[in-house]
């Protein structure tokens, strides 16, 4: 990234940025000089995660204890970086193509561009333990048949909903129809009740229900070959957009929601835990974080898919989600690799006993406790095609696109028309 | 020890006495070893400049005219394509807008405030010095703890802005506030005041107090009023202090980034987006890197031409001295 001169201000702010980006390279042992073999046969390797919070965050490390543990020639150094800090550090690092030996990834467009510039090892003929995992977790780092990651979490996005709020506005049934769906929030907003929370500063809650949209009407074949032609004019994407529109002409959302956070104090995930909505769309990992940010809502929260579109060619089993992963360097030493199998196959109930993660893991279903996890893994397991998220399946120009337009629609500042157009032209110019 | 003794005094004796120091080895020191001191002494400054500074620059504009998202090589040239898009996008002009809407009111506003206080705070007042701390503290707080402190503030219903709000009868701004295009920019305002003004609150303070009572004094003496020697004394006395709160108010308003990034990341819909933060939007999200550049070129050519012409236009005369006469005593 260039910069200017910065005034006084921005040069502290990043001289502030660059020192303890720094010192979190240094926290975790002698510079980025990447996995290698000393002379005494001792091999190092760098990792970096995303597991700053709960379970991850005291989980990973002993997993890493644990192999250097049962290989003492091993050493692991780990940074642990929030979320975005993590991408922005990470598209740093690959600008000048130093990629840590083993990094999270989200799979789709971002990992994609740095396999197109060489930057990833290419793992289909090392992973001879690849048919364990499900095919569905698998599919995010696969491209032209090849496989670039392994995955130790997969989840799906759907309705999250208050039991009691459905019940006290006489809903019995979850809907299955956009049309219920819709009669459902009217139902809701009469008997005085937020139907849904959204974060609407935070853009990317936003683009499921677009891309959902999209899944139903236009269908998973049409959102894959949009990727290719560049061309997401098409009457399905507009007809997403038009229904999305409907939705929003019903003043579904939380007062001042687009202002609203995700995880931050008032914003979506604590309007829904503390009962001041009745649903949200959102991934697996949401019951967790409204725990975290407001409250468990216990046997009152429930799961329901997306519903279908009438006339769509979409399906109720088709699923839109995406997990979490560990891509390897190019070069990366081998035992990273054995690392990687370790902490995929060998943890895996570890990892669902945290209640964290979802299984990747054929057959792992079962061990699942909490009931809500059961439901998303059954769907996930019963699902006939699978959409990953659209901000992290299409080259960022564009996944920001779509959630900036998206946006824009919810706001009421596009017309569905409008929102296609956008997404074609950055398709286009990216 | 008394022959040590002995050389001491005789020494210090020596150099009690004031003898004019000799012509050649003034020459010396102007000469050519001086200037190879000074440069060594420079080194490590200009080394710093050079790697942190002007290569960043250059790197940027170079950059501005590829189409690069950051990984790879960089082989696609664009020319200004970069640029062309940038002053086709609405959204990039609307930064433009917002800049110079942030820019007027705080030369309209903020300064006649803070210079308000600073002369309300000049006075003999009890507690003089427990306000001035008061109002200078938010400038110490960091840009992020201001953010996510005023986030608290403007959250909606539970918030202490909802809650003055309702008592104001203001029911209209309930759960407005940054979650509203049309009352983010005023709210962000409101902020950047609270956290600045103290600052220019202390330029101004330092400004009043180097002007000589006797002047004021005279000035009374002549029948002056409060007013007309507020008017015609003291703000022109100022002068200097003024344009350089003027100054720093505008390069501050036009670079302004982490207060916008982290309350309302821009939004909604870009209702609050400045130029930095287009800039980090298309670099660090999009990964346009070429693009993004672009735009932080655009940025500081806007702030380098801007330094320019107000210096040697506005401060020339409070510089006069500082640069002309360079290094002459």
């Amino acid at each position: 990234m260039a910069s200017t001169p910065p005034s006084r201000r921005n040069f502290l702010a990043l001289a502030g940025l660059t020192a303890l980006s720094v010192s979190m390279t240094a926290a975790c042992g002698a510079g980025a000089s990447g996995g290698r073999a000393s002379a005494d046969g001792k091999v190092t390797f760098e990792w970096w995660n995303i597991a700053t919070t709960e379970p991850g965050k005291s989980l990973f490390p002993q997993i890493a204890t644990a192999f250097t543990t049962a290989h003492p020639n091993v050493a692991i150094n780990t940074t642990s970086l929030e979320n975005e800090a993590f991408k922005s550090k990470l598209t740093a690092t690959t600008s000048s193509g130093k990629l840590p030996d083993v990094f999270q990834t989200w799979g789709g467009g971002v990992l994609q561009q740095q396999v197109d510039a060489g930057l990833v090892e290419d793992l289909t003929d090392l992973l001879d333990w690849s048919s364990q995992l499900t095919p569905v977790s698998l599919q995010a780092y696969q491209f032209g048949g090849r496989t670039y990651g392994v995955p130790y979490d997969i989840g799906m996005v759907g309705f999250w909903y208050n039991k009691k709020l459905f019940a006290k506005a006489g809903i019995t049934t979850p809907p299955s129809t956009w049309a219920e769906f819709l009669d459902d929030v009217r139902k809701l907003k009469a008997a005085g009740t937020t139907p849904i929370a959204l974060a609407g500063k935070e853009k990317w809650p936003g683009h499921y229900y677009w891309a959902y949209l999209a899944m139903r009407v236009a269908g998973l074949p049409a959102l894959e070959k949009a990727a290719t032609t560049k061309d997401f004019t098409g009457a399905g994407f507009v007809q997403a957009g038009v229904h999305l529109k409907e939705l929003v002409d019903l003043q579904p959302f939380q007062t001042a929601f687009l202002g609203a956070g995700y995880a931050t104090p008032g914003g979506q995930a604590a309007t829904m835990g503390n009962s001041e909505a009745a649903m949200e769309l959102m991934g697996q990992w949401g019951p967790s974080v409204q725990k975290d940010a407001g409250a468990d809502l216990g046997a009152d929260l429930g799961f329901f898919p997306f519903p279908t579109v009438d006339g769509g060619v979409g399906q109720a089993t088709e699923v839109f989600g995406g997990g979490g992963g560990f891509a390897l360097r190019k070069g990366a030493p081998k035992e990273a690799l054995d690392f990687l199998k370790f902490f995929v196959l060998e943890n895996e109930s570890k990892l669902l006993a945290s209640n964290g993660y979802l299984p990747v893991v054929k057959g792992a279903e079962s061990r699942l406790t909490d009931a809500n996890k059961r439901v998303v893994a059954g769907s996930l397991g019963k699902a006939t095609g699978f959409q990953l998220f659209l901000d992290q399946a299409y080259p960022p120009a564009v996944g920001q696109e779509v959630n900036d337009s998206v946006a824009d629609l919810i706001a009421g500042k596009k017309t569905p028309e409008q929102v296609t157009a956008s997404i074609t032209e950055a398709a286009k110019s990216a | 020890m008394p022959s040590l003794l002995s050389t001491l005094t005789k020494e210090r004796t020596e150099e009690a006495v004031p003898t004019p120091p000799p012509r050649p080895a003034r020459a010396r020191l102007r000469g050519w070893g001086h200037w190879a001191s000074v440069a060594w002494f420079l080194v490590p400054a200009l080394v710093l400049f050079l790697v942190f500074v002007l290569a960043p620059i250059v790197v940027a504009v170079f950059t501005g005219f590829f189409k690069w998202g950051g990984i790879g090589p960089m082989d696609d040239f664009v020319g200004f394509a970069n640029y062309t898009r940038l002053f086709d996008d609405q959204v990039f002009l609307g930064d433009l807008g917002r800049g110079l809407y942030l820019i007027v009111l705080s030369i309209t506003v903020q300064l006649p405030f803070a210079l308000l206080t600073a002369v309300l705070l000049n006075q003999k007042l009890r507690g003089r010095a427990v306000y001035r701390m008061l109002f200078f503290a938010p400038y110490i707080l960091s840009e992020v703890v201001t953010a996510v402190l005023f986030t608290m503030i403007f959250l909606p219903g539970a918030g202490m802005a909802d809650h003055l709000a309702g008592l104001l009868g203001l029911e209209g701004l309930r759960g407005k506030w940054l979650a509203d295009p049309s009352t983010v920019m005023p709210t962000l305002f409101v902020v950047m005041i609270w956290k600045y003004f103290g600052f220019h609150m202390m330029l101004f303070l330092a400004g009043l107090q180097s002007i000589p009572t006797e002047i004021l004094e005279a000035a009374s003496i002549d029948g002056a009023g409060a007013w007309q020697r507020f008017r015609h004394v003291t703000l022109p006395l100022l002068g200097p202090t003024i344009r350089i709160s003027v100054f720093l108010s505008i390069i501050g308003s036009i670079q302004l980034f982490d207060l916008v990034w982290v309350m309302t990341a821009g939004g909604p819909n870009h209702s609050s987006e400045t130029m930095a933060i287009a800039m980090f939007q298309f670099g660090f999200k999009r990964y346009q890197v070429g693009y993004a550049s672009a735009i932080s070129v655009v940025l500081f050519m806007i702030s380098l031409v801007f330094s320019l012409f107000y210096q040697r236009y506005v401060l020339r005369r409070d510089l006069s001295g500082a640069v002309t006469s360079g290094g002459a005593r």
